[in-house]
């Protein structure tokens, strides 16, 4: 951790990981456009992790641009704000981008309106307690969005008897193709840094690390120019380019070498980590009074047209936006592969007709040339995705229990701590959905625990 | 030498002996006596051990049986005959416990819900593809055909059709209830073969929205409810859903104005087609109808 970093040739990582194609230059020079206005927008009530949101307009009910149209439904919840002046059409169900039918409010642009943000600003940051401030973060709606979307109050609420030693700001966005963060980065450093100084102003953090990894010297550059600016114990860091490098875990390892132990979160080991477009969100509600009603969606892929960054309101179908990207260049969707996030976490998707929600990193699209069905072998031992695994765990013996359904004896080989970055399945010769049938253990697994609580009750 | 040999077999016989004294008292001294009649209770149950009375295993419940605290009816795989000597031998009455099988509550298979992409996913398993934007199906509710059930039955008693759905054989079912939980789209649901009139559909969308996605689909007409007895069937969240509390008022009249055939009755007892191999025609419900379909009716 020497101040002087080399940004070209950096030594910080973790062990482990794997190192995929990049493809991030095909959007990475690319300023981020404002997405123009639709007609309509769809707005799930649980975008987040956690409780769903409780709608508070009727059908009919006329919102303005960034008024709060639900509640938080719990502490691990966050409000929803309109993305448009407009009136509600429905409140009804739609799917959203994970497949499911959810409770959906169903927003009417009013094309005469002016789109005027109508800012419910706070009281200024610096007259709030901690309490306060928690609240208003919730109120604002912030979530992670560097893809999991986890309520960032949440993350701010330090628990009794822990401390906040290090804050971390994510800016690695090791998946492929993928450059909102790397944008928001490089046109909006005022607005991180800004973030940055109204949380270490409730946080009081010994040190703030940024990382950044080295494929994005141009980040790392300006971010560093600004943290000697801001009078923060700001260092950013950057690391070696390698997945899943913007793990949080796999973050703290590489610039703190401290491990997060199994079944702890990093607050455990001193340190809060949070995205950077997260940041410039908590700047843009306590500066200007913008709640999280829009985000940069990077749209990418060989199928895209035009390939861009997108400033593009909450709710916003993706059909709208690929069409504001030029459309597909393949001549129908059925050859075609879309996913939301990169190509190693993202979600595959049936239809373009889910919204962008708050935790929409990318749209990707991919073409049948570059789209793989791989044939399933038998596992042959050659331990690769031991050696990728980035937890240390024994994906092969995790394979062959998932496929006999012997779900115990994965959760004591500490499947639950595998958090599906996808290096094991990345790696194996012989084709194995290995994290795939992860994913399927860890929520059989989660069921029976619930059961077994429930039982206990 | 000989001495030595000699002295050796004395002392193990004399601890053999030892030993043996000890054994013997300790058998009668500390001997826990055994009703004989679990063994015979035991010997008549099914040895299924499927746990699906609540005890576990058969032993468990023949010593159950034999204390009195549990009535043998509770065995819901015994065959009446076996309930019935069991009670006799143990000298009581035995209730009659309704037989509980599984029931799949969607319709929707290849023919009447069809899919909007392709899932080539290298995962061939229901929870597999629930994984991947909920399934290829159109409807998110329905099932995905890809037979998690068929391999998790340890009784045999779950076949897929050709139209893509899981066909529970009622006679080997016993209720386990493994199905019910590995299902991703939670659509199996066990209940007493009593309960003739059922509602095969769990989506939540109403009208033309339902029937778009699934020809066999609920479309909260409300035809049923006022068709059956009053206070039997409900509309809740656009579902049709029957209050089985007042099961004795049902009637196949409830299903005869269904526009979707999503309510059904089920007359002897069987859900689906189990015939092997029959290509259904691809299309309308009607043409099931015609193959002498005992669900359709």
């Amino acid at each position: 951790m020497s101040a002087d970093h080399d940004i070209l040739h950096p030594t910080l990582t973790f062990s482990h990981g794997i190192h995929p194609g990049e493809y991030k230059e095909l959007t990475e020079h690319c300023r981020i456009e404002r997405m123009p206005f639709v007609e309509e927008y769809i707005l799930p009530l649980s975008q987040h992790l956690g409780a769903p949101n409780k709608p508070l307009v009727q059908v009919g009910s006329k919102v303005k641009r960034g008024q709060k149209i639900a509640d938080p439904g719990g502490f691990v919840s966050v409000a929803l704000h309109s993305p448009v002046d407009g009136t509600v059409k429905a409140i009804g169900l739609a799917e959203n981008p994970g497949g499911q039918m959810v409770q959906s409010i169903f927003i009417k642009a009013d094309s005469f309106s002016t789109q005027q943000l109508s800012p419910s600003v706070p009281k200024s940051y610096e007259d709030m307690d901690i309490r306060e401030f928690i609240s208003s973060v919730q109120d604002a709606g912030i979530v992670g969005l560097g893809g999991a979307a986890f309520p960032a109050h949440v993350k701010f609420s330090i628990p009794e008897g822990k401390t906040c030693r290090y804050i971390m700001l994510n800016g690695c966005e090791c998946e492929p193709f993928l450059t909102s963060d790397h944008r928001t980065m490089v046109e909006f450093p005022d607005e991180v840094i800004d973030g940055t100084r109204i949380l270490q102003h409730f946080l009081k953090a010994e040190k703030i690390f940024i990382g950044i990894e080295a494929n994005k010297p141009d980040a790392v550059k300006i971010l560093t120019e600004k943290a000697k600016t801001s009078g923060l114990p700001i260092e950013v860091v950057p690391l070696v380019v390698k997945y899943p490098q913007g793990a949080e875990k796999m973050m703290i390892t590489a610039i703190l070498g401290k491990e997060v132990p199994t079944g702890k979160l990093p607050v455990d080991v001193e340190t809060l980590v949070t995205n950077v477009s997260s940041i410039a969100a908590i700047s843009q509600w306590f500066r200007k009074g913008q709640p999280l009603i829009e985000r940069v969606v990077t749209v990418t892929g060989t199928a895209i047209k035009r390939p861009a960054n997108v400033l593009v309101p909450i709710g916003t179908s993706m059909r709208h936006v690929v069409e504001w990207c030029g459309g597909i260049t393949s001549p129908s969707l059925g050859n075609t592969r879309i996913l939301l996030g990169g190509p190693m976490m993202g979600m595959v998707q049936k239809s373009l007709d889910t919204p962008v929600v708050k935790g929409t990193s990318g749209i990707l699209v991919l073409t049948s040339n570059e789209v793989k069905d791989l044939s399933q072998y038998n596992c042959i031992r050659c331990s690769r995705c031991l050696d990728a695994c980035p937890m240390h765990l024994n994906p092969s013996l995790l394979g062959m229990l998932a496929k006999k359904g012997i779900w115990e004896e994965m959760e004591e080989n500490h499947v639950l701590d595998c958090f599906e970055c996808g290096c094991c399945s990345y790696v194996c010769p012989s084709g194995i959905p290995l994290v795939q049938s992860f994913r399927v253990g860890k929520s059989i697994i989660r069921e029976q625990k619930a059961k077994q609580k429930d039982k206990k009750n | 030498m000989t001495t030595e040999i000699i002295t050796a077999v004395v002392i193990l016989t004399a601890l053999g002996l030892l030993f043996a004294t000890i054994l013997a008292i300790a058998y009668k001294k500390l001997k826990v006596e055994e009703d004989p009649r679990i063994d015979i209770v035991e010997e008549m149950l099914p040895k299924a051990n499927c746990g699906a009375c609540g005890s576990p295993g058969c032993r468990a419940f023949a010593e159950m049986v034999v204390n009195k605290t549990i009535n043998p009816g509770k065995c819901t795989v015994s065959s009446p005959d076996a309930v019935e000597r069991i009670a006799q031998y143990m000298g009581i009455e035995a209730s009659h416990e309704e037989k509980v099988v599984a029931r799949l509550l969607c319709a929707g298979g290849k023919n009447e819900a069809h899919n909007m992409a392709d899932y080539r996913g290298g995962l061939k398993t229901c929870r597999g593809e629930a994984m991947v934007a909920g399934g290829p199906k159109q409807c998110s509710w329905g099932c995905l055909g890809l037979a998690d059930c068929e391999k998790v039955c340890d009784f045999d008693a779950i076949h897929m059709n050709a139209n893509g759905l899981p066909v529970v054989d009622i006679d080997k079912c016993i209720a386990c209830g493994d199905c019910v939980e590995i299902c991703p789209k939670q659509l199996f649901v066990l209940m007493p073969v009593g309960q003739k009139l059922i509602v095969q559909c769990k989506s939540l969308l109403e009208g033309k929205a339902a029937e778009n996605l699934c020809s066999v689909a609920c479309t909260a007409c409300g035809k049923c409810v006022a068709d059956a007895a009053p206070g039997l069937i409900e509309i809740r969240n656009n579902l049709a859903t029957i209050q089985y509390e007042w099961n004795v008022l049902a009637s196949p009249q409830a299903i005869k104005r269904c526009p979707t055939d999503a309510i059904v009755w089920l007359e002897n007892a069987k859900q689906f087609e189990t015939k092997e191999n029959t290509e259904l025609p691809i299309g309308k419900v009607e043409s099931v109808l015609d193959l002498g379909n005992v669900y359709y009716q």
